[in-house]
């Protein structure tokens, strides 16, 4: 029930983003900075989400199967491949080397 | 309104073909979503909420990754509210290329994500515009409910994810959102920077915080240097690509020139 809580608020946070942008004066339009923050944040967040479900398990740091699932959505997304693809392989890579014996 | 013609000439525009092929190309990948959200362990309905309410792929992957990495919902939420940012940006584009009035602006707003703004940006002829956000966001908005309600359906009789290597899924599904954004030396290396603050912070704060601090890092980098002013802000699943293929780097979009200059 608690998280029912917090995924609401960040559905309407979500939305209060999307509306400011259609309210707040075009004005702010011309504040570069603005955007930028906007840009190296998603880059930040995205790169650090990718390091945490590769690395992390809890507070721990630890080396297994997901090292090869980065690795191998890498060299697809490399090659251009689609984004359902991408995933596709880094599911397989890890269920293969969990099979091998490689947790 | 963009759609006061009959179906054979919507479908001989430009802006509603490629529209059409987005909504398509994002939309199926709602089942990846779908299938890792109710493995992170949110329930059908939690999962269909993201989907339905926030409705913007990278927040949603965001959430359900904090979630998954044994995070709180507060981290969840930040992380979400962080990664939406970009999205009020695309709005006050959007609003300075539509011009949308009473209701529609309410709509128009929940239809603002990566992929409709490239759409609309991308055309030059401001009915285009028009026809190509609305294809686009009508469009994704209802595949990719669609396919997440599949996956979620199908990811919850998997059993144990990790044998299906689902963690393994969700490591590239966030590679998968970053990687059209490394266009360029500056952001991979902001990307190498908040990937390595994220590494040191994990054994000394709790699950999820580790993230917001590279979000801090990533704003502080943002605001005080100096590059483009539309880094990280492309789509995850292009629509002009297919016409741009060879062409390399840079943003592909009709305005992108426009964009970089400052806006």
């Amino acid at each position: 029930m608690n998280l029912w809580i917090w995924l609401l608020l960040a559905c309407a946070l979500a939305y209060a983003w999307k509306l400011a942008g259609y309210f707040v004066p075009a004005k702010l339009l011309k504040d570069p900075r603005m955007s930028r923050v906007a840009g190296t944040m998603t880059i930040g967040l995205l790169a650090s989400l990718t390091i945490v479900n590769t690395v992390a398990s809890g507070q721990a740091l630890a080396a297994d199967a997901r090292l090869g699932a980065l690795a191998a959505a890498a060299v697809a997304l490399a090659f251009r491949a689609p984004f359902l693809l991408v995933v596709l392989l880094g599911a397989g890579t890890a269920a293969l080397l969990r099979l091998l014996g490689w947790n | 309104m963009p759609f006061r013609r009959s179906a054979p000439k919507l479908l001989a525009s430009p802006a509603v073909r490629v529209g059409l092929s987005i909504s398509i190309a994002t939309g199926l990948y709602g089942i990846s979503f779908g299938a890792l959200s109710v493995t992170s362990g949110l329930d059908f309905w939690q999962t269909m909420a993201l989907s339905l309410l926030l409705f913007s792929g990278g927040s949603q992957f965001a959430f359900i990754g904090v979630v998954a990495g044994g995070g709180s919902g507060v981290a969840a939420m930040s992380a979400a509210t962080l990664l939406g940012m970009r999205n009020g940006i695309y709005g006050m584009q959007l609003n300075a290329l539509l011009h949308p009035t009473g209701w529609r602006r309410f709509v128009a707003a929940q239809l603002t994500i990566d992929e409709s703004t490239a759409t609309s940006s991308g055309q030059t002829d401001p009915a285009e515009q028009q026809r190509g956000f609305w294809t686009a966001g009508i469009g994704i908005y209802v595949l990719w409910n669609l396919f997440t309600a599949v996956g979620a359906l199908a990811g919850s009789g998997l059993g144990d994810p990790k044998q299906w290597g689902l963690d393994g899924a969700a490591v590239a599904a966030f590679l998968a959102l970053l990687w059209p954004r490394l266009k360029g030396r500056e952001p991979a290396a902001i990307a190498v920077v908040c990937a390595l603050a994220t590494v040191v912070a994990v054994p000394f704060v709790p699950a999820g915080v580790p993230i917001l601090i590279a979000a801090v890092v990533a704003a502080l980098i943002g605001w005080f240097s100096h590059g483009r002013s539309d880094e990280g802000l492309e789509p995850d699943v292009d629509p002009y690509e297919e016409h741009h293929h060879g062409h390399g780097h840079g943003n592909p979009h009709g305005n992108g020139d426009a964009r970089r200059a400052g806006l």
